[in-house]
């Protein structure tokens, strides 16, 4: 019963914004408890198992000997980690210069979806792997053809999440700001691209992440340096515990950019949209 | 002067002879036939009919968000050819931006206009605590009622003190109570102002408490059916309702609702 009498001791909607926030915060971090838990008690398994000696130390090792491997070995992954960086930040910062245009475009002018629609699918459909060894045949082994490469498979669902966002405006919500004699300019800054905000930052999230498998498989492929160039030199030797290693770095890098998606996403999107409300969230 | 422009100068509002068609997959479908009508500055006018009869093509074409396929409207004697920015539209919905809290959406219409932001921020907590959102300035649409959001949205409508007020069914979304409610807001805001109210309903009650003048339109294609003029003194209080003045009034748009076959006794199996 206590707990029944804590929820209703904030009055609804009155709390003030800056104590949303928090609110917003202490729910996310007693969200990922769960989580948290799990993941230990998952780890903690794969411990006993790998002490225990029931597999050989090259095909899975230890947790610890992995953990202890990213630190000591550090400067050695972030070195890696900041070419894999580069190149997943400039491609999806390039994926969203390209994507939203086109989204607007598309919404804009109904001749320029049927045109580009298609093409958007086709690209899609061709197995973009297969792609990259070309884009080396064209690019060299640098920086190019990773970016390249996270363009082609971030931008898709940014184009596509993008123009169901501008598409979600209510025609009434534009009606009115015509009746205010809003320039198509206006409309656009004031209605239409806050409306698609919560969808593009939807595009972004799945962008993101594939953005870091992107630049990966460029690297497998083919590449001067990178955490990709580390993992395929580690697996030639043998050497499990530095692929492990950087497969976690990777995890770092990809948790870490899909987090400040997260953050953007929250300190822009303001109000709800779709009974997304805190009072919801508060009653947990 | 020509009889022709003395007429334009004393109508306030002018449909000349409108029609509206749609495009349809069976053909053109007519929304609205051949329909004039004049309304006089300063007078509450309610438009009721049938839904599907082209009452808001009415309204959007009055606010120049639409073309009629024929005929014209004119406000203050010049022919609309695109949107009325001195009008103030309400819709059914109250379309408040969610991203933007009740007073950011009042304000809204300053920003589009690029008019003044600081005085018109006094007007806007000014409105809004005329309808008693006294306190709920930076509120949220969603941690409003559909009521105070409704109220939220007539504030943004008068913000720029707008000559003519355009309702399209702007209280349908709402319960019973909350209607009463507001239409008394709205009849006590009309009093301080008198501006020309156009107020689309499909309550007959609605119609004949708010409004001055009382249209009732015909199926579909719309044509006029009946023009009543309501002479009951203001303000209007919700007790009026059960006078028999009231009633009367009721009953005549009824009748003519009859007249238009809209009542007509149905099997109830058939349909």
């Amino acid at each position: 019963m206590a707990a029944t009498k804590d929820k209703i001791t904030r009055p609804r909607g009155v709390a003030p914004r800056p104590q949303r926030l928090l609110g917003h915060g202490l729910v996310a971090l007693r969200g990922v408890w769960p989580a948290i838990a799990l993941i230990c008690v998952m780890l903690a398994a794969w411990q006993a198992i790998s002490s225990a000696g029931l597999v050989e130390q090259y095909v899975l090792p230890a947790p610890w000997d992995i953990a202890k491997a990213m630190v000591s070995d550090a400067g050695l992954f972030w070195t890696a980690s900041i070419p894999t960086l580069t190149a997943i930040i400039v491609g999806f910062v390039i994926s969203i210069l390209i994507a939203l245009p086109i989204a607007i475009g598309m919404v804009y002018s109904p001749l320029l979806q049927r045109a580009i629609y298609p093409l958007l699918v086709l690209s899609q459909v061709v197995p973009k792997v297969a792609l990259a060894p070309l884009f080396i045949i064209w690019f060299g082994f640098g920086t190019a053809p990773k970016v390249f490469m996270v363009v082609l498979i971030a931008f898709f669902p940014l184009v596509v999440d993008a123009v169901v966002g501008f598409q979600a405006a209510r025609p009434e919500s534009l009606m009115l700001v015509r009746s205010m004699g809003a320039s198509r300019w206006q409309a656009f800054w004031k209605v239409r691209f806050p409306w698609a905000l919560p969808s593009i930052f939807a595009g972004a999230k799945v962008a993101i992440t594939l953005a870091v498998v992107g630049a990966v498989v460029a690297e497998f492929v083919g590449a001067d340096n990178g955490l990709g160039v580390v993992i395929t030199q580690a697996r030639g030797n043998l050497d499990t515990v530095t692929v492990f290693a950087g497969i976690g770095f990777l995890s770092i890098i990809g948790l870490a950019l899909f987090a400040i998606v997260s953050v953007l996403e929250r300190v822009l999107v303001r109000g709800s949209r779709s009974g997304r409300s805190f009072e919801a969230a508060g009653s947990l | 002067m020509t009889p022709n422009d003395t007429a334009a100068l004393r109508s306030y509002v002018e449909f000349d002879e409108v029609e509206k068609s749609f495009a349809t997959k069976g053909g053109k479908v007519a929304a609205i036939e051949a329909l004039s009508l004049t309304v006089d500055e300063g007078d509450f006018l309610a438009i009721v009919g049938p839904s599907g009869c082209g009452k808001s093509t009415l309204l959007l074409a009055l606010a120049g968000l639409t073309t009629p396929t024929n005929g014209t409207v004119s406000l203050k004697g010049r022919t609309i050819a695109g949107p009325v920015t001195e009008a103030g539209v309400v819709f059914q919905n109250a379309e408040l931006l969610p991203w933007r809290t009740a007073l950011e959406n009042v304000l809204l219409q300053a920003e589009v206009r690029k008019l003044p932001k600081g005085s018109l921020t006094e007007r806007a907590r000014q409105l809004l605590a005329d309808v008693g959102l006294a306190g709920f300035e930076d509120h949220y649409p969603d941690e409003l009622s559909g009521g105070m959001q409704q109220r939220v949205s007539l504030c943004r409508a008068l913000l720029h003190d707008p000559s003519i007020l355009l309702m399209d069914e702007p209280f349908g979304a709402l319960d019973a109570i909350t209607r009463d409610q507001v239409q008394m807001d709205l009849q006590n805001l009309w009093l301080k102002s008198r501006r020309t109210v156009m107020f689309i309903t499909h309550s007959i009650e609605e119609a004949v408490f708010l409004a001055d003048r009382v249209i009732v339109l015909s199926p579909r294609p719309a044509t006029i059916a009946a023009d009543i003029r309501v002479d009951l003194p203001r303000p209007r209080h919700v007790a009026d309702r059960g006078s028999a003045e009231f009633t009367a009034y009721v009953n005549e748009i009824r009748d003519e609702f009859g007249k238009l076959g809209i009542f007509s006794d149905r099997d109830p199996v058939s349909r």
